[in-house]
């Protein structure tokens, strides 16, 4: 079972803000799910290596040359709060 | 016989003969779209003017070939330069994107002429299309019933004739389950064939384009232009592209075909299970090897999926903060706050649901638990699919459990993740599946899954063709009462 407790941490962490209902009904429908999703320790693992993607690749490099990007004002044009050429947000400290 | 009634390949034909133009055939499009997407609602965006324009520009170029002058539809995830793309949330909603998706400039630069973006799952999200924070699509068939998700809108535009062909994605089966609701062809590339440079993500190690095309002819046209290495796409695999439509020979004598008995089980519908073994019947007939195989990890493939999708899900979906683009929540006065109330209110609740999940199952204490456990399933699931293809060419099974349901009748999460039982194994192993027509069941068009090697979608079509050729449920088409 999860908690509503477990429930507004991982919000936190989440970046979230639920309501009680919502809390509530999360609390119930992840618990339902992870019951579900249990059913993994049925199966024995040990010495199984994890499969992150199916491709035989791993670091793909470049050479680091200068390359035309978007313009900023592309870029900002789809910000909400614009000042100066820059992104605004509320204050942060 | 309307344009609009024509594939890909028979527009093509008509416009190298000069016997229509590319304005004729935008037209002829429009006002189909005009006439019945009140009721199917695939499009979220039309691009009508602009589409005229560029087939304006091609009758006077009088440049035919492949998809030149020829409409298209794409998913709403496919980044469209100066073209709202939304992914069907309201936290994109007024998103325009500065740049083309590598998929959607490729088809530009063949002077296809996109029609327009098509509706979908929030964020890819979903089974129905009823997740879409604007509205639910409908399918063709039967307008009370779902047209499957998430790229519902897709397959019911090319179902519905509102489109030739149009591109989705599909990260659990998202391009095969609504292909098979809807009784179009719909192909899942093998992770890596296709770029998703541009692609707004959802589980970066499922994800992948695909094509959603009438018969199989249009889906190897279609996938000639949209695959490749994309050095803005660093899990793009550089493996040479084959001429796709040169495996269509109509011939699969001798052709390996498996079925795997966990796919004709208990909880798929026996109606379905029936029409698909007839289907192995007419492999059978045509020259193929036709053998019951077992995947004996298929079961564990989806409470896995639940685990790995909503963990990269949680982690692609971060950006979405209310800083850089989409919706802000003005109202708070801090930083954190602003985070907190603008994804709130920008997310819809299957979206919320799955961040949660996925949130849960990497925090710290559950990682080795739920995360790490799911990655090495997957590497039983892969391995036992390695096993069958050392003696097999293609394996062959029903795409869906059901047919198309009806709106509102699955609204328990648990149960709508259910669809996804026959799709998701083949993402989790990064493999090529395309889902075709194969018959009726009260109707409702049924769908079969084909399963190839990894970059072997050449011996997939080759397998679907074949089918296809020799059957006639890819002429079928919906009455949609409008006529």
């Amino acid at each position: 079972m999860i908690s509503i407790r477990e429930v507004e941490h991982v919000a936190l962490l989440a970046r979230l803000s639920l309501s009680e209902k919502e809390k509530e009904i999360f609390a119930e429908q992840l618990s339902t799910i992870l019951d579900y999703i249990n059913k993994l320790n049925e199966l024995d693992t040990d010495g199984v290596e994890p499969l992150y993607h199916i491709l035989p690749i791993y670091n793909i490099f470049r050479e680091d040359e200068v390359k035309t990007g978007t313009s900023r004002e592309d870029i900002l044009a789809n910000a909400p709060q614009v000042e100066e050429g820059q992104y605004k947000v509320p204050k942060i400290i | 016989m309307e344009l609009y009634e024509l594939t890909l390949h028979e527009l093509k034909d008509l416009l190298k003969k000069k016997e229509v133009s590319s304005k004729e055939v935008v037209k002829s499009f429009f006002s189909r779209i005009k006439k019945i997407d009140n009721k199917v609602k695939a499009f979220v965006t039309l691009c009508e003017e602009e589409a005229l324009e560029k087939a304006c520009e091609c009758d006077q170029q009088q440049e035919y070939d492949g998809i030149a002058g020829i409409p298209y539809g794409l998913k709403d995830i496919i980044c469209t330069r100066g073209v709202k793309t939304t992914c069907c949330s309201k936290i994109l909603e007024n998103f325009i994107p500065p740049y083309d998706a590598t998929v959607a400039r490729k088809l530009k630069e063949k002077k296809g002429i996109l029609a327009g973006k098509l509706n979908m799952d929030e964020f890819a999200m979903g089974s129905s299309t009823e997740n879409s924070a604007f509205f639910p699509t409908r399918n063709p068939w039967d307008l009370e019933r779902v047209p499957g998700g998430s790229s519902g809108g897709s397959a019911a535009a090319v179902a519905a004739g509102e489109v030739p062909f149009a591109l989705g994605t599909d990260t659990g089966g998202s391009i095969r389950q609504p292909a098979s609701f809807c009784g179009v062809v719909g192909l899942k590339p093998t992770y890596g064939r296709v770029s998703r440079w541009g692609v707004v993500a959802f589980a970066s190690s499922l994800d992948q384009v695909g094509v959603f095309s009438r018969d199989v002819r249009d889906c190897a046209l279609v996938m000639n232009i949209v695959s490749g290495h994309d050095p803005m796409d660093s899990t793009s695999v550089d493996i040479e592209v084959p001429d796709y439509e040169s495996f269509l020979t109509g011939n699969i004598k001798g052709l390996k075909v498996a079925y795997p008995r966990e796919y004709f089980q208990q909880g798929v519908d026996e109606k379905i299970r029936e029409t698909v073994k007839k289907a192995l019947h007419k492999f059978e007939d045509l020259g193929a090897v036709v053998e019951e195989v077992t995947l004996p990890h298929s079961e564990y493939a989806l409470p896995a999926y639940y685990l790995i999708a909503p963990a990269e899900a949680s982690a692609n979906l971060a950006r979405y903060d209310g800083v850089r683009y989409g919706f802000r929540d003005f109202e708070a006065d801090n930083v954190v706050q602003m985070f907190s109330k603008t994804r709130a209110a920008g997310f819809g609740d299957e979206v919320k649901r799955r961040i949660m999940l996925g949130t849960y199952a990497l925090s710290s204490g559950y990682y080795d638990a739920y995360y790490l456990k799911a990655l090495k399933v997957r590497r039983l699931i892969s391995r036992d699919f390695n096993e069958v293809f050392k003696d097999f060419d293609v394996i062959v099974g029903p795409t869906t459990p059901t047919t198309a349901f009806k709106l509102g009748e699955q609204s328990d999460p648990l149960q709508l993740y259910m669809n996804d039982i026959l799709t998701v194994p083949i993402n989790m192993a990064g493999l090529p599946g395309i889902s075709i027509p194969c018959g009726f069941v009260e109707g409702l068009p049924v769908g079969m899954q084909i399963i190839g090697r990894p970059f072997d979608e050449g011996t997939l079509l080759q397998a679907a063709y074949s089918y296809e050729q020799n059957t006639d449920y890819h002429t079928v088409k919906p009455v949609l009462g409008v006529e």
